[in-house]
C-alpha cells in the first residue's frame, strides 16, 4: 500500500482524514483501487453493496416464503383437489392415494406454516426490510463515509446469511422442517419425539434463530454508534429524516429484546439437548411418564413474546420511517408534526416493551394481571394515531406525485389503519377469548405486519433504487403490482375477519370436515385464488426489479425526486466513500419543501439572513 | 453545496469502538436479565428445590474481583510508562481469571456432590446454566487477556492511542465480566435466602 501514489483527490482527502485509520478502506472508484470481485460482491464492507446484500438475500426469502403459502392456501382452499402435479417439487410430502388423487402430508402442512411465518418474520421484514434501508440510509442520510464498523457490518450480513442456510437445509430434512408454529411453543419444540418436525428440523430452527439474533445485534451496534456518533457537521438530530429516527429506534429496541429471546431459546436448547426441564412437566407419550418435572410452558411464552411483541415494531417502524420520509417528498410538503413523529416512535418503542402479554391472555396467566396488559396495549393505539394523523395531514392539500414510492406509502396508511383498529378488538382480553387463535388474528397481523410492512419495503426500494442501481424501475410495471397487491391483498385478508369472529381456528389442516366451519369452503376459495393473483404481481415486481438493474431507465441527475436529504448529494453511483470530496454539512433540518416559495431546498443549504428554521 | 465538512465528523468524544462495546455490553445485560427474571418467574410458581449455594462460588467471587482490580493496576502500570509492573500484573489478572473458570467448575463439581444435578428441579438447572453461560463470557475475555499478553511480552513497551484504546477496551470488557458475575452472586444469594 505504502508505494502506492495517490491522485490529487485522494491527497485531499487523506489530508483531511488524517487521524482516521479508516481511511485506506475507502478507495474512492478510481481504477487503480478498484477492489477485486470478491472483496466487492461478497464479502463487501461498503454500506451500499451490503444495503443489496440484504436486500436481494430477503427477495429470496421472500419468494420462498410466498410459495410456500400458495401451497397451504391451495390445501385449505381446495381441500378435495389433487395435488399430484406438487409432486415432482415436494416429493414425499405429497402422498398419492390408489385412485390417483395426491394429498398434501399433514404434518408438511404444519412445517409450511411454520417456515413460512418464521421466514417471514425475520428473514423478509427483519433483515429483508431493516437490514437493506438501514444499512443504504444510515451512512448516507447521516453523512458519514460507512458504518462505524465496517467489518461488523459485514459479519452482520453473513450471519444473517448463515441463518438462511441452516434454515434452507432444514427444508431437506427426511423427517421435515420445524412444524410446530413460528413461536415454537413448547413442548412441540421442547420434546424431539413431539412430531416428525421436532427432531431435527427443530434442532436446525433455533441453530438458525440464534444466528439470526448475532447478525441483528452486530448490525444494531453499528446503527447505533454511526447515528450517534457519525453523523456530519450541523446534522444534530433533530435535523435527522423521520427515517434515520426509525432504524435508530428499531436498533435499540432489538439490541434489548433479541437477546431475550436468545435466552429463551438457549433454555429450549437445553431442554432438547440434556435433559433440563425449564419448559416441561408431567409429560405423557404414548402412556409413558417422562422424566420431566417442574418446567413451565409458560415461562417459554414470556421469553419469546418479551422479544416477540417488540419484535413486530422492530418491522413496522422502518417502514413508518420509510413512508414519512416518501410521503413527505412526494406530497411537496415538510412532514406534518415532526417532533410528534420522533416521539410517538420513541413512545412506542417503549410501550411495546410492557405489553407482551397480550399474547397469552388464554395461555392462563392470571387474568389480573392481564388487565394491565389490556391497559398498555391499548395505549399503543395512542401514538399509532398520532402518525396516522400526521400522515393524513401531510397530504392534505398537498402536490401529490403519485410515484410507485408514493402510492405505497399511501397504500401502508390505509393497511395500519386497518389492521391496526383490529388490534384494539384483540387488546381487550374479554372480546379475545373468542378471537384468541383464530382467523381474526390471522387477518390482524396480516394486515397491519404484514401487508403494511411490505408496503414499506416496496415504497422504499422504489424510491431508492436509483441510489442502488443509478437507474429506475419501470413505472407501468410499477402500477400494476401496486394495485393488483393493494386490491389483493385486502380480497385476501378481509374476509378472514368474518370467519374468524365465527370462530375458525388458525392453524387447521382443512375445515370442510367440521360442520360449524364446512360453510365457509367458497370464502376460503376466493382467498386462495387472491393469494395466487398477488403472489403473481409479486413476480412481476421481482422481474421488474432484475430487468431494471440493467435495462431500466437511466438515472440522469443525482435528485430525481427532488428531496432534501444528504443521499441525494452523493455521485448518482457513489464510490466506497459516499462523496468523492469532503462530506456535506447541514444547515436545516430535513423537510424544508413549499417553503418560502420554493418547492423544495437541500439540507446543504445555510438558513438565508433573515430566515427562521422551521420544524 | 455551499460548504464542506474538513472530515468524518465525530461527534462525541468517546471513541466509536468503545461506544459499540458498550452497546454491545446493553445487549448481554438484557440476555442475563432474561435468565434472571426466567428463575424469579420460574421460582414463584413453586416446586422449587432450595439448596444453600456451595462455598467455592464465594471464593471465585473473590477471585475474579481481585483479577480486575489487578487489570486495573496494570492498566495504570502501562500507562506510566512503568513495564515491570505492566506486564506482571497483567499476568496476575489473566492467571487470576483463568483460576475463576476453574473454581467455577469445582463449585459445580459441589452441587453434584450435594445433589443438585445439571437436570434436576429447574432451581438447580438455572444456577448451571446461567453461571456457565457467565463462565463462557469469562473465557472469552481470557481469551482477550491472552493476546494482550502477547502485545505485551512481544511488544517493546510504547503507550500509543493504538495500545491504549485496545488495553482500555480489554478493561472495560473484563470488568463487565467482573461485575456481572458479582451481580448473579447477589442475586443467587438473595433469592435463595
Ligand atoms: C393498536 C395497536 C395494536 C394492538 C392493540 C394489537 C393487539 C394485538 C393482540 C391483543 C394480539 C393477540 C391476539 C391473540 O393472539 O389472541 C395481537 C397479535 C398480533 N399482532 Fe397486534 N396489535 C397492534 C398492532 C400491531 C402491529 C403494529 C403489529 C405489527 C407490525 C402487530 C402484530 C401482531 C402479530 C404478529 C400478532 C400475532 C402473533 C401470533 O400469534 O402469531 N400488531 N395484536
Ligand atoms: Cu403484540
Amino acid at each position: 500500500m505504502a508505494a502506492v501514489k495517490y491522485t490529487e483527490e485522494e491527497e485531499l482527502l487523506i489530508l483531511e482524514e488524517g487521524h482516521d485509520p479508516h481511511f485506506h478502506d475507502h478507495h474512492h472508484g478510481d481504477d487503480k483501487y478498484r477492489m477485486s470481485f470478491i472483496s466487492h460482491y461478497i464479502f463487501s464492507m461498503d454500506h451500499k453493496m451490503i444495503a443489496k446484500q440484504f436486500l436481494v438475500t430477503g427477495m429470496f426469502w421472500g419468494i420462498m416464503g410466498g410459495l410456500m403459502s400458495l401451497v397451504f392456501r391451495l390445501q385449505l382452499g381446495f381441500p378435495e383437489e389433487s395435488l399430484a402435479w406438487l409432486k415432482p417439487v415436494l416429493g414425499k410430502w405429497i402422498t398419492i392415494s390408489e385412485t390417483g388423487v395426491g394429498s398434501l402430508d399433514p404434518e408438511f402442512y404444519y412445517a409450511l406454516v411454520t417456515i413460512h411465518g418464521t421466514v417471514i418474520v425475520f428473514f423478509v421484514l427483519t433483515a429483508g426490510l431493516s437490514g437493506t434501508f438501514s444499512n443504504l440510509l444510515i451512512p448516507l442520510q447521516c453523512g458519514a463515509r460507512d458504518m462505524a464498523s465496517p467489518f461488523l457490518n459485514m459479519l452482520s450480513y453473513w450471519f444473517f446469511f448463515l441463518a438462511g442456510v441452516v434454515m434452507f437445509a432444514s427444508l431437506f430434512l427426511s423427517t421435515g422442517p420445524f412444524s410446530g408454529g413460528w413461536t415454537a411453543y413448547p413442548p412441540l419444540s421442547a420434546l424431539p419425539q413431539a412430531m416428525s418436525g421436532s427432531g431435527a428440523g427443530m434442532t436446525l430452527w433455533a441453530v438458525s434463530i440464534i444466528l439470526f439474533v448475532v447478525s441483528v445485534l452486530l448490525g444494531g451496534v453499528n446503527y447505533i454508534t454511526t447515528v450517534l456518533n457519525m453523523r456530519t457537521k450541523g446534522m444534530s438530530m433533530f435535523r435527522l429524516p423521520l427515517t434515520i429516527w426509525a432504524f435508530f429506534i428499531t436498533a435499540i429496541i432489538g439490541l434489548l429484546s433479541f437477546p431475550v429471546l436468545f435466552s429463551g431459546v438457549l433454555l429450549l436448547i437445553f431442554d432438547r439437548a440434556i435433559g433440563t426441564s425449564f419448559y416441561l412437566s408431567d409429560i405423557y407419550i404414548g402412556g409413558q411418564a417422562l422424566d420431566y418435572v417442574g418446567g413451565s410452558p409458560i415461562l417459554y411464552q414470556h421469553l419469546f413474546w418479551f422479544l416477540g411483541h417488540p419484535e413486530v415494531y422492530i418491522i413496522i417502524l422502518p417502514a413508518m420511517g420509510i413512508v414519512s420520509e416518501v410521503l413527505s417528498v412526494n406530497s411537496r410538503k415538510p412532514i406534518f408534526g415532526y417532533k410528534a413523529m420522533v416521539y410517538s416512535i420513541a413512545a412506542i418503542a417503549f410501550l411495546s416493551f410492557i405489553v407482551w402479554a397480550h399474547h397469552m391472555f388464554m395461555s392462563g396467566v392470571n387474568p389480573f394481571i392481564s388487565n394491565f396488559f389490556v391497559l398498555f396495549t391499548l395505549i399503543i393505539a395512542v401514538p399509532s394515531a398520532v402518525k396516522v394523523f400526521n400522515w393524513i395531514s401531510t397530504l392534505y392539500k398537498g402536490n401529490i406525485r403519485f410515484t410507485n414510492a408514493m402510492l405505497f406509502a399511501i397504500g401502508f396508511v390505509s393497511m395500519f389503519i386497518s389492521g391496526g383498529l383490529t388490534g384494539i378488538f384483540l387488546g381487550n382480553s374479554a372480546i379475545d377469548i373468542q378471537l384468541h387463535d383464530t382467523y381474526f388474528v390471522v387477518a390482524h397481523f396480516h394486515i397491519v405486519m404484514g401487508v403494511a410492512a411490505f408496503f414499506g419495503m416496496f415504497s422504499g426500494v422504489y424510491h431508492w433504487y436509483p441510489k442502488m442501481f443509478g437507474r429506475f424501475m419501470n413505472p407501468v410495471l410499477g402500477k400494476i403490482h401496486f394495485w393488483v397487491t393493494m386490491i389483493g391483498a385486502y380480497a385476501i385478508f378481509w374476509p378472514m375477519h368474518y370467519t374468524g369472529m365465527a370462530g375458525v381456528p388458525r392453524r387447521y389442516y382443512r375445515f370442510d370436515s367440521f360442520e360449524a366451519f364446512s360453510y365457509f369452503g367458497e370464502i376460503n376459495q376466493f382467498i386462495t385464488i387472491a393469494a395466487v393473483v398477488v403472489f403473481a404481481a409479486q413476480v412481476l415486481f421481482i422481474i421488474n426489479f432484475f430487468y431494471s438493474i440493467w435495462n431500466g431507465k437511466k438515472q440522469t441527475t443525482v435528485n430525481p425526486w427532488g428531496a432534501t436529504t444528504l443521499e441525494w448529494t452523493t455521485p448518482i453511483e457513489p464510490g466506497h466513500g459516499n462523496w468523492p470530496g469532503a462530506i456535506p454539512v447541514v444547515h436545516r433540518w430535513a423537510y424544508d419543501y413549499g417553503k418560502d416559495g420554493r418547492d423544495f431546498i437541500p439540507q446543504t443549504e445555510p438558513l438565508g439572513e433573515n430566515e427562521s428554521e422551521s420544524h | 453545496m455551499s460548504e464542506l465538512a474538513a472530515q468524518n465528523y465525530n461527534r462525541s468524544k468517546i471513541h466509536p469502538q468503545k461506544f459499540l462495546l458498550w452497546i454491545g455490553l446493553a445487549s448481554l445485560v438484557m440476555m442475563f436479565a432474561a435468565f434472571t427474571s426466567a428463575y424469579v418467574v420460574r421460582q414463584a410458581a413453586g416446586n422449587w428445590l432450595e439448596f444453600r449455594i456451595p462455598n467455592m462460588f464465594f471464593y471465585s467471587t473473590a477471585v475474579i474481583l481481585a483479577s480486575s482490580l489487578s487489570l486495573q493496576a496494570s492498566y495504570a502500570a502501562f500507562k506510566k510508562n512503568n513495564t515491570g509492573a505492566y506486564k506482571k500484573l497483567l499476568l496476575l489478572a489473566f492467571v487470576l481469571g483463568l483460576t475463576f473458570l476453574v473454581m467455577q467448575y469445582l463449585g459445580w463439581q459441589d452441587l453434584v456432590s450435594i445433589g443438585v444435578e445439571l437436570t434436576g428441579n429447574p432451581s438447580g438447572s438455572f444456577l448451571y446454566i446461567i453461571s456457565g453461560v457467565h463462565a463462557v463470557h469469562v473465557l472469552g475475555g481470557v481469551g482477550v487477556l491472552f493476546v494482550a499478553l502477547m502485545h505485551a511480552y512481544g511488544l517493546s513497551h510504547k503507550v500509543t492511542e493504538k495500545r491504549k484504546l485496545r488495553f482500555e477496551l480489554t478493561l472495560t470488557y473484563w470488568h463487565f465480566v467482573d461485575f456481572l458475575w458479582l451481580y448473579l452472586i447477589v442475586f443467587f444469594v438473595l433469592q435463595a435466602s
